[in-house]
């Protein structure tokens, strides 16, 4: 399994790195300071000179990146330096902090989402969100993952929603565990089985693009696997943004790797080339843990 | 040497501190004397005030009734014989008491001493004989030993508030009142029943047939359109704040203003009431209606306090994962936020609801301080509520009344500990730790 | 027609848009399996087409209401004999209330004036055929808006954003509604206090000695004139909440300080909500307890120790007053006490203070400024207070300092000028109000200083 999965990995790294070398470079070229190639062949979300700033602090500087389809890619960096401002750009959750200003453009499939027309409703329906810390709904099992669908009006029937309950539960690998229990609250179950109940919920939705912020932070070592496990299958069918804190684990389940600094995307690369090659000096620092 | 002196500097020191410790804690012992003397004189106030009160006030729950042998005298009651309704109801029952009493007293002669005698059953007498006889003509023409509501000198007496050793001018009731309650008693004539009446009838003049039902009733009418209005305008009021309003100077003219408003002395809004509602917009006095939205715009700064702080304790994951699944912000306050956050806002409407209920001085502005005997009905009826029927029966001459206030106070006192202890279970009941 | 009828109509032709406009909005998308093509809920489509029938026909009904009575007086007035047409401004008003007599009832026609009778008929009429109108002006508006409404649904209308617009809105007007009382409060108090100024002098009324409100009905009545100097009452409400706080500050924060550092947990949740009782008595409540058993306790005790005690004494009003307000002061000292950080104390104790030193010189200082504005709040709660003072106080204006004596306060007149039958037009009224602004205005300032300083204390140790 492991094998199968760095093999891929190293696949996926090398057509980019090809693409690198050849200079054929997919998309336009964006003029940024970022060590790497920020863009890709056919990009679901591409950010361009996105700035965020809270009151007067400057949070994240002229970050431009691509996030794939159908893979994963993780943001690392260390504490503060804006991962997840960055990653809450990317379905504007930051429009919920006050102070929050964002500048630049992001586009979701060519359209601008921070477009006056962008309806964020919509939006968010179609960027799918997982917390650090696993938050169900105090209420059922089944109502958490049928939320979603209700108020987006997905289902027809009562069946379309049990179909979709199931699925969505199946999809995020806790069916057999929970379908005996439906009607508990959500809250109930254990902690990585709430962050799976919130991945089940976030897929309910049928989202382009689920975004993750330190998904497993809160799990042991078996939920965190289980975790991994179903990002890895969930890429299929989805592009996925994680921020994580564990070098293993953005090796284990991302294909590209940012990496923050400060506020700056320093570099981007294939995950592989990033742990193992760096480029740029203050990558190398915190891959190899001097500080961070 | 050097270090001999260094030890004895701190030996010399160390009993300084030794020397110290007998006065220090003597002042520890005293400072905490002082708090345990301050607990106390505020338990003793808490023990006074409620003793005071219910040993003035247990006994209007009781009430002396006096049996005299009525004689249905037809030739009082319905001197023709026709038995029409119209002739019964205005008959003169006074009359029958009356003759009834002389029955029972045949030694009793002059002016005074009738009229004494006649004291001894309340006025409302008359109408308890009336109902009967108009329900039941047959009694026209009987005998019947009949359980009459005494005077409320009467039942001070027979419950112990006057003391018959006094000189009998210091006292209300005469030796030979006193004489012909013996006499009655004696002959087991004499009876304290449940003072039913007290929880059914209206005001009164005469303290022995007055109630607090009127009152009661005043209060709910306007407690109703309170609730009516201040609930889900608070509620709204703090969701806007909380969850709603951009942080900017209106915002924080508004909670500026709602927590200042909070402490507004209660008689200015009764001044509001007045030159506001009844003044300008020409609604009825001594309305609940008026009474209801006076004591709404009292009582809602507390329920918006309430509210907002049971929304701030709904943790913002939960708003984050409803914002993410994309629900609009109102469909994650309604589906989500506002269910956590009710109950700790019904709490919050309770205890408001209680300080309303407890409210006289912007009523009494208003003028729902009118003596009202009868018990209203509508929105719109001249009404009283039971804190102003306090402070009216307070003000009476009357020393039967100081009973029944102490009387009012307790029913008053027992619907705010019913309403506090609804909201002190809700609350555990629904508290939620995070 | 009656408007609880025309209401509920409009709420029933509401209900039956929304039906109307969900089930459109189905169909348009071919059913409920094509939902997710519509923008928004099914349901959202329905609220909207009934926000739209209902609020608008709400809104004329109630413009109606408002208006529609002098529009009706003016055509009634201008229809009225010409002797009725140039009237002086209070015969005018006369009649006037003749009309609403003759119209509500209250007179019985035979006994007024034929011009009066005619005019009142005149006016029953048209305010019949107005309700009339007012009504079908609300249904043609819910009808028509609430179809053309229902025109607009189409499956990508922001449906939801609407609605919630509109809740949005609803909901800003109720947080509104805190503020229109402030200013409701104002300016009615200041209108008439302004009245109030034109009789009597704003320098007469803040520094004058004399207060006897009482205003003969003729000129000749000795001590006709009536005096409104009011600082007999300003040094009375001072005189009662001085002793309330001289009662309450000590008890509450000793009890506070006991309770926050010394009591056992047990003894702490045992005693605190039983001191917090008196908070939650009525203070008509504690008004009887201090007439009933506190003055004349003091009158017996005054006799035996040989003073004078008055048996509605500022004292008995003022001990009251205190027990009310010793939970008060107790809870804000025991939130600001709990609010100092235990490393403060640590410090103390790791330099051997005793606890009692702890609390003198680290605690209670680092507590002060919270304390301080606790104190100025039950200030404005003992200067505001009324029933306690209105049964146990008097009504003497005695200019004096002596708490054995009689002594009146502000609210205690508020609360006399008003009771009963008020005269808008009579100083004695008007005072009442004037009373009311300096009262609302030395409360806010006591508050707003009260508020900012636990706030900054708060602050501090956040
Ligand atoms: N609401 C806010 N207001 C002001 N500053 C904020 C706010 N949220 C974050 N910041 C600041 O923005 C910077 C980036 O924060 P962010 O949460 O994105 O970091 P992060 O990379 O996710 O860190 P971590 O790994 O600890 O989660 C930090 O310096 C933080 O202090
Ligand atoms: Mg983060």
């Amino acid at each position: 399994m492991t094998i199968e999965k760095h093999q891929h990995v190293t696949e996926v790294s090398r057509s980019v790195v090809f693409n690198e070398s050849d200079h054929s470079s997919p998309g336009e070229q964006v003029d940024t300071k970022t060590v790497g190639q920020v863009t890709v062949d056919s990009p679901v979300i591409s950010a361009r000179h996105v700035n965020v700033h809270y009151g007067e602090k400057h949070a994240i500087k002229d970050v431009s990146i691509d996030v794939a389809k159908n893979a994963v890619i993780a943001f690392i960096g260390p504490s503060g330096c804006g991962k997840s401002t960055f990653l809450r750009c990317l379905n504007r959750m930051n429009d919920t902090i006050p102070n929050a200003k964002v500048t630049g453009s992001i586009t979701l499939d060519g359209s601008d989402i921070y477009d006056r027309s962008q309806d964020i409703v919509q939006l968010r329906a179609r960027v799918g969100m997982v917390f650090q810390k696993p938050n169900p709904f105090p209420k059922s099992i089944y109502e958490n993952v049928a939320y979603g669908p209700r108020i987006h009006g997905l289902a027809g029937t009562r069946a379309d929603l049990d179909d979709m309950v199931q699925s969505s539960l199946r999809k995020a690998g806790l069916w057999e565990e929970v379908k005996d229990r439906l009607d508990n609250p959500g809250t109930g179950l254990s902690g990585g089985q709430q962050q799976r109940l919130c991945i089940a919920r976030a897929i309910a939705v049928d989202p382009e693009v689920i975004l993750m912020d330190e998904p497993c932070s809160a799990l042991d070592p078996i939920a965190t696997a289980k975790v991994e496990d179903l990002i890895d299958e969930l890429r299929e069918n989805y592009a996925i943004v994680i921020v994580t804190h564990s070098m293993q684990q953005a090796a284990r389940v991302s294909q590209r790797t940012a990496y923050f600094h400060l506020g700056d995307l320093i570099e981007v690369g294939p995950t592989e080339q990033i742990f193992t090659n760096p480029v740029h000096k203050l990558t190398e620092d915190y891959i190899t843990g001097r500080f961070g | 040497m050097t270090n001999l002196v260094g030890s004895t500097a701190k030996s010399s020191s160390q009993a300084k501190v030794a020397a110290s410790l007998r006065r220090r804690y003597a002042a520890e012992l005293r400072f905490r004397a002082y708090g345990i003397v301050a607990i106390a004189i505020g338990l003793a106030f808490v023990v006074f005030l409620f003793s005071s009160i219910i040993s003035k006030g247990y006994t209007s729950f009781q009430q002396t009734y006096l049996a005299v042998d009525i004689d249905y005298a037809a030739d009082t009651i319905d001197p023709e014989g026709t038995r029409l309704p119209d002739t019964l109801s205005a008959a003169d029952y006074q009359a029958v008491i009356k003759a009834s009493l002389r029955a029972q007293f045949p030694n009793v002669e002059g002016r005074a001493s009738l009229r004494h005698l006649y004291g001894l059953v309340s006025n409302a007498a008359e109408t308890t004989l009336r109902d009967q006889v108009v329900s039941d003509p047959k009694l026209i023409g009987s005998h019947q030993r009949i359980w009459l509501l005494a005077d409320d000198h009467v039942d001070s007496f027979i419950k112990g508030q006057i003391d018959r050793k006094l000189p009998e001018s210091d006292r209300p009731i005469s030796d030979e009142e006193i004489a012909w309650l013996d006499a009655l008693k004696a002959k087991h004539g004499v009876e304290t029943k449940f003072n039913l009446a007290f929880f059914t009838s209206g005001d009164s003049r005469e303290p022995e047939q007055a109630g607090v039902a009127g009152a009661l009733a005043g209060s709910a009418l306007t407690l109703i359109v309170t609730l009516i209005l201040s609930f889900p305008i608070g509620v709204a009021a703090a969701i806007y704040l909380e969850e709603f309003a951009p942080r900017n100077f209106w915002t924080d003219v508004i909670e500026v203003n709602i927590n200042n408003l909070a402490a507004v002395p209660s008689i200015v809004f009764g001044l509001l009431g007045l030159a506001m509602f009844i003044q300008f917009f020409g609604l009825p006095r001594s309305a609940p209606l008026v009474g209801g939205l006076v004591l709404s715009l009292m009582t809602l700064p507390t329920i918006i306090i309430a509210g907002r702080a049971s929304l701030k304790a709904v943790p913002p994951s939960i708003r984050e994962a409803a914002l993410g699944m994309g629900a609009s912000r109102m469909q994650t306050v309604a589906h989500h936020v506002l269910p956590l956050a009710l109950p700790g806002m019904l709490t919050g409407t309770i205890i408001g609801m209680a300080r309303a209920l407890g409210e006289s001085a912007p009523l009494l502005m208003i003028g729902m301080v009118a003596f009202i005997v009868d018990v209203p009905h509508g929105l719109s009826d001249p009404a009283t509520a039971l804190p102003v029927q306090i402070y009216l029966w307070a003000r009476s001459p009357e020393r039967a009344f100081v009973e029944r206030t102490s009387g009012a106070i307790m029913v008053l006192l027992g619907f705010l500990l019913l309403m506090n202890a609804v909201a002190v279970v809700l609350r555990n009941r629904f508290e939620r730790r995070w | 027609m009656q408007s609880s009828t025309v209401v509920v109509v409009i709420v029933l032709l509401a209900s039956f848009a929304y039906q109307w406009a969900r089930r459109r909005s189905i169909n348009l998308v071919g059913g409920t399996r094509g939902v997710r093509n519509l923008h928004s809920l099914p349901a959202y489509y329905g609220m909207y087409v009934a926000l739209w029938c209902a609020l608008p026909a709400l809104a004329l009904l109630g413009l109606w209401h408002l208006f529609g009575d002098r529009v009706i007086l003016q055509m009634v007035l201008a229809q009225m004999p010409t002797e009725f047409q140039h009237l002086q401004a209070g015969e005018a008003g006369l009649v006037l209330n003749d009309i609403r007599n003759v119209v509500s009832g209250a007179v019985p026609a035979e006994m007024a004036r034929p011009a009066v009778v005619a005019a009142a008929q005149h006016w029953r009429q048209l305010s019949h055929q107005g309700d009339l109108v007012g009504a079908v002006l609300a249904f043609s508006s819910a009808i028509v808006v609430g179809f053309l409404a229902l025109r607009s649904v189409k499956p990508e209308m922001r449906a939801r954003n609407q609605v919630e617009k509109i809740a949005e809105w609803a909901l800003l007007a109720c947080s509104g509604v805190a503020v229109l009382t402030t200013i409701g409060i104002i300016v009615s108090v200041l209108y008439e206090a302004m009245h109030f100024f034109h009789f009597v002098s704003p320098i007469e009324f803040l520094f004058g000695t004399t207060w006897s409100p009482q205003i003969a009905m003729r000129a000749d009545q000795v001590g006709s004139s009536g005096a409104f100097g009011a600082v007999p009452l300003f040094t009375g409400t001072l005189l009662i909440a001085g002793i309330a706080l001289l009662v309450s500050v000590p008890v509450g924060l000793f009890s506070a300080i006991y309770l926050a550092e010394y009591a056992a947990r047990g003894v702490r949740t045992v005693v605190k909500p039983l001191l917090e009782i008196l908070a939650g008595i009525p203070t008509v409540v504690y008004g009887f307890f201090a007439a009933m058993t506190v003055g004349p306790l003091l009158r017996i005790l005054g006799e035996r120790l040989g003073l004078v005690v008055a048996s509605e004494s500022a004292l008995s009003a003022g001990l009251v007053m205190g027990i009310m307000i010793i939970p008060f002061v107790s809870s804000l000292a025991d939130d600001m006490i709990t609010a100092v950080p235990q490393s403060l104390r640590d410090g103390a104790y790791a330099l051997g203070a005793t606890r009692s030193e702890t609390i003198r010189n680290v605690v209670l200082p680092a507590a002060l400024p919270g304390i301080v504005g606790g104190v100025l709040l039950a200030a404005s709660r003992a200067i505001g207070e009324t029933m306690i003072v209105v049964m146990a106080a008097g009504l003497a204006a005695n200019l004096t300092a002596n708490p054995f004596e009689a002594v009146t306060t502000v609210t205690v007149q508020i609360a006399t000028l008003l009771v009963g039958d008020s005269e808008f037009d009579s100083p004695k009224t008007l005072a009442a109000f004037a009373l009311g602004l300096v009262l609302f205005f030395v409360t806010l300032a006591l508050n707003i200083v009260a508020l900012k300083v636990v706030r900054k204390y708060r602050e501090q140790y956040d």
